[in-house]
């Protein structure tokens, strides 16, 4: 390897937890400004691969680098930073008092901490409640302040464990926005989440863990066709019920026939759609309705793991 | 309907354990110790034995038959030496190192023989030229020179039974008009054949005795004898120990709070790690613990006459050293409880236990033997002792060596055991 140390180098990562092998040789990168989304159902590995980079968990096997730093390094602890999945702050102290709290624990000097959380209460727009207690915030409020305390010291690396759970619309919108923001300081980002539109929306990468282990990583692009070959799914509603001859016929195509509707995947929109409403010409038979719809990540998901994300 | 709430709250008090051992272990276990503190366990074996430092200057027949008769009273510690110096034999105290020991609180009186005891232990009637005994006492104990006043009565007329006819025989003469010499020789005879009877340290059987008794014994108060209200320094300090062990705990409980919310996750991935963290929290729970002591004493000094201007560089050395060892104990709790409910049951137990035996609600010197040792093992024991030190006895901050060394040993070995037991905190 050449160069300036990646923001971020998993290799080879293993951790079990009794006899339950909670990660099993893992293997990530994450380049510089660069959002990978982390995607697996309950109990894949996600958390544990999450704290391993956070420092808090000690892997049995392989290594973690931040900036070519051990986790438990001070560089590496100021390259980081970690937005629990629990809104982990102080309820008595106010906002301006939390990241105070830790924008200290991060090493920030008091004199540099005045314009940084100034910085911050605005970038979370709480500069007007900066110094309201913060069991007193809505919960969206409290989830902008969790990012802010991770983010207080603006690290290089940013972990994000599903930083959206539980808010209302409004503040999941201004989280991306503020995700977007990082992105373009140069902010590298590894980002679990259960919603399959943020993976898509915010990341440029996606890997799915499973068991312990990455089964698919890559764009979304990368994984559909990976994954489904880049096939579309067509679905013709017909006027009247498909008489059983052409039924046959339909099925040689792969198609599966319910009453009037006809579902049948391929290789090429333009093509199987022109072939398609062929057959259904030459039978003199109407059709009512057509939709052509492109994979989705979740397709993929369920095809890889066997299980819904929610499982 | 309300069996079913009642037996909805029966089965969570069964899986909660602490509310359980609140409820159930707390009061048995509060009950034994008062007991075993106020009763003495009912074994008459185990009640206080009043230490009494002896002198005695008249070194005559009758002043030891008296000292023997002492010794053999079950409610005396009878000490006429203190400890030698290195392997060297003990020394006889002489009446000024019994007073110093006396001052120094190693014994809660004091009892000097003075010369010409022997020759005129008793008299009856109004006081003349007879030697006095003089009790020196510690007034933070009332008890101990009453008790030791009405068995020296008790013990002259048990163990000098000759002196005290041969008294009474020359009151006769003296009041009666004169007996005859026949009458002196026979009753010369018959006082020989007394004496002769009762053998050193084997008291005659008690007889009619009076506490105004016939022995003229002055008590004089050498500690404490010119403070305004003696009780209230002894309660700030054993008072202000407790809470501040229970505000310790209290606030030790944070960390849990931080460990269940996790805040403790985030702040240990961050450039704090365990043993700062602790540390941190330590510097302030004492800082706070300090704080407290000083609201207490200043309060005393404002309206209870404590002294505490005059006793400054003391008090603070006090307040440091028992901070130290309160905030500790309050780290070492919360790092092994899992639940703040388990904490409140494990502080409380514990905190009130060591407050009853350690001296916080009673003053241990009325304790039995055996609870003034095992109360050496708390930190309440250790801190009044040091604020008596100071408050009562008068001793200079270079007397307070032990009691400091004690509590910030505690401290030391608290905050290890609690950093050791962090761990289980700091990663998976």
């Amino acid at each position: 390897m050449s160069g300036a140390p990646r923001p971020l180098e998993i290799r080879d990562l293993s951790k079990s937890f009794g006899g339950r092998r909670a990660l099993d040789g893992v293997s990530l990168d994450l380049a510089p400004g660069e959002v990978l989304g982390l995607l697996g159902p309950n109990g894949a590995g996600k958390t544990t691969l999450v704290r391993s980079v956070a420092g808090r968990v000690v892997p049995d096997g392989g290594s973690v680098r931040i900036l070519g730093f051990a986790p438990s390094d001070d560089a590496a602890r100021s390259a980081r930073g970690w937005v629990p999945q629990e809104i982990a702050l102080y309820p008595l102290l106010s906002p301006r008092e939390n990241l105070w709290t830790f924008g200290r624990y991060q090493g920030l000097s008091v004199a540099a901490l005045a314009a940084s959380i100034a910085e911050s209460l605005a970038w979370i727009g709480l500069a007007d409640r900066a110094d309201e207690k913060t069991d007193r915030l809505s919960g969206g409020m409290k989830r902008r302040l969790n990012m802010a305390a991770g983010t207080i010291h603006s690290p290089k690396v940013l972990l994000l464990d599903e930083p959206t759970v539980g808010v209302d619309p409004q503040s999941r919108e201004r989280i991306y926005e503020m995700i977007g923001e990082l992105q373009s300081r140069g902010v590298s980002l590894l980002y679990t989440t259960h919603y399959m539109e943020e993976a898509e929306r915010l990341c440029d990468r996606i890997a799915i863990i499973d068991h312990g282990r990455i089964i698919a990583l890559g764009t979304k692009e990368e994984l559909v066709k990976k994954t489904l070959g880049g096939r579309q799914a067509v679905t013709v509603e017909a006027t009247s019920p498909i008489s059983p001859a052409f039924a046959e016929k339909l099925r040689r195509l792969a198609a599966t026939v319910d009453g009037t509707k006809v579902n049948v995947s391929v290789e090429d929109a333009a093509s199987g759609v022109r072939d398609l409403l062929g057959l259904f010409d030459a039978e003199k038979v109407g059709v009512r309705d057509l939709t052509l719809k492109s994979p989705t990540l979740e397709q993929v998901f369920l095809q890889l793991t066997g299980r819904e994300l929610r499982e | 309907m309300i069996f079913a709430v009642a037996k909805n709250r029966l089965m969570n008090l069964r899986r909660d354990r602490a509310a359980f051992v609140l409820a159930f272990v707390l009061p048995v276990a509060f009950f034994s110790i008062f007991a075993a503190i106020f009763s003495g366990s009912g074994s008459r074996a185990e009640t206080r034995k009043i230490q009494v430092l002896v002198v005695d200057e008249d070194q005559s027949a009758n002043s030891r038959r008296f000292l023997d008769g002492l010794r053999a009273e079950t409610g005396l510690d009878v000490q006429s030496a203190g400890p030698a110096a290195r392997n060297g034999p003990p020394i006889s105290y002489t009446a000024a190192t019994a007073e110093s020991a006396v001052r120094r609180g190693d014994a809660p009186v004091a009892l000097i023989i003075p010369k010409g005891f022997g020759e005129h232990p008793i008299s009856f009637g109004p006081a003349e030229n007879r030697p006095e005994l003089a009790i020196l006492a510690d007034s933070a104990d009332p008890i101990a020179p009453q008790v030791l006043a009405g068995l020296v009565q008790k013990v002259v007329m048990t163990s000098l039974p000759g002196a005290m006819a041969r008294t009474g025989v020359a009151e006769v003469d003296r009041w009666s008009g004169g007996l005859t010499p026949e009458q002196k020789a026979r009753m010369d005879e018959s006082l020989r054949s007394l004496e002769a009877e009762t053998p050193p340290g084997q008291p005659a059987a008690p007889r009619a005795a009076s506490a105004s008794g016939p022995v003229a014994v002055k008590t004089r108060d050498i500690v404490g004898e010119a403070k305004k209200n003696p009780t209230v320094t002894f309660y700030a300090a054993g008072l202000g120990v407790m809470f501040l062990l229970f505000s310790a705990s209290g606030a030790g409980g944070a960390l849990i709070e931080e460990a269940e919310s996790g805040t403790l996750d985030r702040i240990l991935s961050t450039r704090v790690s365990m043993t700062p963290l602790l540390g941190g929290k330590l510097v302030y729970l004492a800082g706070v613990g300090v704080v407290q002591l000083v609201l207490m004493f200043v309060w005393g000094a404002i309206f209870f006459g404590v002294d505490l201007m005059n006793h400054l560089p003391g008090f603070l050395v006090m307040a440091v050293a028992t901070a130290v060892a309160t905030s500790t104990f309050g780290l070492l709790l919360a790092s092994i409880c899992r639940t703040r409910m388990q904490l409140v049951a494990v502080a409380n137990l514990s905190i009130l236990i060591m407050s009853a035996v350690g001296g916080s609600f009673y003053p241990r010197f009325l304790m039995s033997e055996k609870l003034q040792k095992f109360g050496l093992v708390t930190i309440n024991a250790w801190a009044i002792d040091g604020f008596t030190k100071i408050f009562w006895r008068d001793e200079s901050v270079s007397a307070l060596w032990p009691q400091v060394l004690v509590l910030v040993g505690f401290g030391v070995v608290f905050f290890l055991i609690a950093r050791r037991v962090a761990r289980k905190w700091e990663i998976a």
